[in-house]
């Protein structure tokens, strides 16, 4: 029996993680000679204060929703994928060749194309680590890292000899055609009569995001697919006693863990530059383990510790933009998160764990009995 | 120029210099995983260590106190990895990740706050610097047909670090195959169950590789800052610890092998700044990326088993819990 509620589970342990990470970050700032709660109010404002603010709050949640539904998904089958920034790099390149080599007639039609585009070739670089792991025993963790090298390299190379068009100093694709600009939250929404940032780069793919959030959810919970990698994840031993190939489960998770980090960038590449560049992902692969520790790989947890990063990543925009406060604080936020809820976990679910056997303890052994 | 012009003195030189942070790393790594303590936080004890060994020889203009400030520096996230991963028995890898942001972030936070210098030190000058040192004889041995300029000028001439990185190699060797605290440091990597059915603390034992680790980064780092270069400057560390743990996999995590390792890593990223050497030796052009990506491609190579197996140390990345 587990000692622990699952409402304790689900609730308690990540937002004391939370807040753990959140003094600790206000000291930070204290330390640095600022004000965390006028840094806070600024944050509010600038990341919630506006349709502006919703509208970089959301595009970034986006890019998080995606990058922790990838590790997300890996951790259910017990593989840790260190790996979606390259993967995400690589689905910027499936995007940027799907939209500058094949003249598309409307932006529905392209969207779909990308988002194949962007998933395979995410599923592409996961691929190979995944089958290093399955069939040769190479840690998992160490080959994504190293393939998150050399997807830079690849997209340098790219970049730099092969998509920049002629004449062009800078390592960047040219501009995608009109054809495939997606709607923004202001086009989206302009018809409902509801009035929405013009500048806001969030747009359709937050929709797509939300779509994937809910398959994640039905495949690992509502299909045998999903049983089978959950089981895996929680004993390779027995899986395979149950008759669950691991070679075919490690591949099949890695794949769609590096699908759904490639399609990263139908936001960011084609939804907000709108052409490929070097530094096109910008750490979000690796927030995206932030995202997944906190939401517990659970999809809904996901999608709001995503919305929550995406927070603080406009919000930490807005800081550097009018105080003192540089960006790098956000990294420092994001690495205490990772921190609080991945690596010190025991820290904070040890007491608690404590304090609830102290409660049933104390109520009568009758009602312990029932349960 | 010749296909020789590859194995010219400067490159070599270079090579050297370059190699120096790799191997600290390399073997700060080695002593954690011999272990049992996987660490993927390298990058960011490096980055910790080179910032604030350049705060303080820059406030200071004493070189010695950004070294010690910057091993500090090191240990203080190494404490956390080991609280994390031993203590509360968390998962190693993904504390190494929290270091390395943290690292990443607070350096910069950091420098902005003392010197808003755009999260930069300032540059270091005089005795804020590892200057070379020039070994006895080096110039008068100048003149001696080909070994004469080896000597004087790739053996010679480094700062004072790259010769305690260098002995650093036999050191490590020696701790760990020749003295009794190296056999239990690689017995509670391989079976800690065993080390604590002889009375040993695991959890001593562990902490104390972890600590190591942490000095060496540190010395690593602060080589980065007030010897390789003058100061500090953001994320300056350019993924070294990656390729230093890379270099691990490659040598087998062996201390000789790492030195060979961290030279073949640290010539390629020599080799990489000189264009114009490889053209003209191989006769055609080598991408410049394919060189940067060059120390991965291989350590996935090895890893993947095509060249000999890479086995790591048997119950790395393992927490142990104590039999009840």
């Amino acid at each position: 029996m587990d000692v622990m509620p699952k409402w304790a589970e689900v609730t308690l342990v990540p937002l004391i993680s939370l807040l753990l990470a959140a003094i600790l970050s206000a000291l930070v700032i204290l330390a640095i000679g600022e004000d965390p709660v006028a840094a806070v109010k600024l944050m509010v404002s600038g990341a919630l204060g506006s349709t502006y603010g919703w509208g970089y709050t959301l595009y970034y949640a986006t890019n998080f929703m995606f990058t922790g539904l990838a590790v997300a998904v890996a951790i259910h089958a017990g593989l840790f994928n260190i790996g979606g920034e390259g993967q995400a790099m690589l689905g910027g390149l499936g995007v940027a060749l799907v939209c500058l080599f094949i003249p598309w007639p409307h932006w529905t039609i392209a969207v779909l194309a990308a988002v194949v585009g962007s998933a395979l070739f995410g599923a592409l670089w996961a691929a190979i680590p995944a089958y290093l792991q399955a069939k040769r025993g190479s840690h998992i963790v160490i080959t994504t890292i190293m393939f998150n090298f050399i997807a830079a390299a690849v997209l340098n190379y790219t970049l730099v000899n092969v998509l920049r068009p002629a004449g062009s100093m800078d390592p960047a694709t040219e501009r995608f055609p009109e054809a495939v600009h997606l709607p923004s939250l202001h086009e989206l929404l302009a018809p409902f009569g509801i009035a929405f940032s013009k500048a806001a780069p969030a747009n359709v793919s937050l929709v797509i995001a939300v779509i994937a959030c809910v398959l994640v959810w039905l495949l690992i919970w509502r299909t045998p697919l999903g049983l089978e990698i959950r089981s895996y994840g929680k004993s390779q031993r027995a899986a395979r006693y149950a008759g669950i190939g691991a070679v075919r489960i490690t591949m099949i998770a890695m794949l769609i863990s590096g699908g759904l980090a490639g399609m990263m960038a139908i936001n960011n590449v084609m939804g907000e530059a709108e052409r490929l560049v070097l530094n096109a992902v910008e750490g979000a692969g690796f927030i995206g383990i932030a995202v997944a520790l906190m939401g517990r790989s659970h999809p809904v947890g996901v999608f709001l510790a995503a919305i929550l990063f995406g927070f603080l990543y406009q919000g930490g925009a807005e800081l550097a933009l009018w105080t003192s406060i540089p960006r790098e604080l956000i990294v420092v936020i994001q690495a205490l998160v990772i921190l609080f809820t991945g690596a010190l976990d025991n820290m904070v679910r040890m007491p608690l764990e404590r304090i609830f056997l102290a409660l049933r303890a104390s109520r009568s052994p009758k009602s312990t009995a029932a349960e | 120029m010749g296909f020789f012009a590859l194995f010219d003195l400067s490159v070599l030189d270079t090579t050297v210099r370059l190699a120096t942070p790799l191997l600290l790393a390399c073997l700060a790594g080695l002593f954690s995983e011999r272990g049992g303590i996987f660490d993927i936080g390298l990058e960011g004890k490096m980055l910790a260590a080179a910032f604030f060994s350049a705060a303080l020889a820059a406030m200071t203009g004493s070189v010695w106190i950004g070294l010690l400030a910057g091993v500090a520096a090191s240990l203080v996230l190494s404490a956390v990895h080991g609280l994390a991963s031993i203590t509360f028995r968390g998962n190693q890898l993904i504390s190494g990740v929290a270091i390395n942001f943290l690292a990443a972030g607070l350096t910069v936070l950091i420098a902005q706050s003392w010197f808003q210098q755009g999260g930069r030190t300032p540059s270091l000058i005089g005795g804020g610097r590892f200057e070379p040192i020039t070994l006895p004889f080096a110039e008068a041995l100048s003149n001696v047909p080909v070994f004469g300029p080896i000597y004087a000028e790739l053996i010679s001439g480094h700062s004072i670090l790259v010769y305690v990185a260098l002995l650093c190699v036999p050191g490590t060797w020696y701790i760990l195959f020749r003295t009794r605290f190296g056999l239990r440091l690689r017995a509670v990597g391989e079976n800690p169950a065993a080390v604590d059915t002889a009375g040993v603390s695991v959890v001593t034992l562990r902490f104390a590789a972890v600590g190591i680790c942490g000095i060496l980064c540190g010395i690593a780092g602060a080589y980065l800052a007030t010897g390789l270069q003058a100061g500090f400057v953001k994320d300056m560390t350019a993924g070294r610890g990656f390729i230093a743990l890379a270099a691990l996999i490659f040598a087998k995590w062996r201390p000789w092998h790492a030195l060979w390792a961290t030279l073949l890593f640290g010539y390629l990223q020599a080799i990489a700044l000189r264009p114009d050497i490889i053209e003209g030796a191989l006769g055609f052009k080598v991408q410049v990326q394919l060189l940067d990506a060059m120390p991965y491609i291989l350590t996935v190579v090895i890893l993947a088993g095509f060249v000999g197996k890479a086995i790591p140390p048997r119950a790395g990345g393992e927490p142990y819990v104590k039999e009840r």
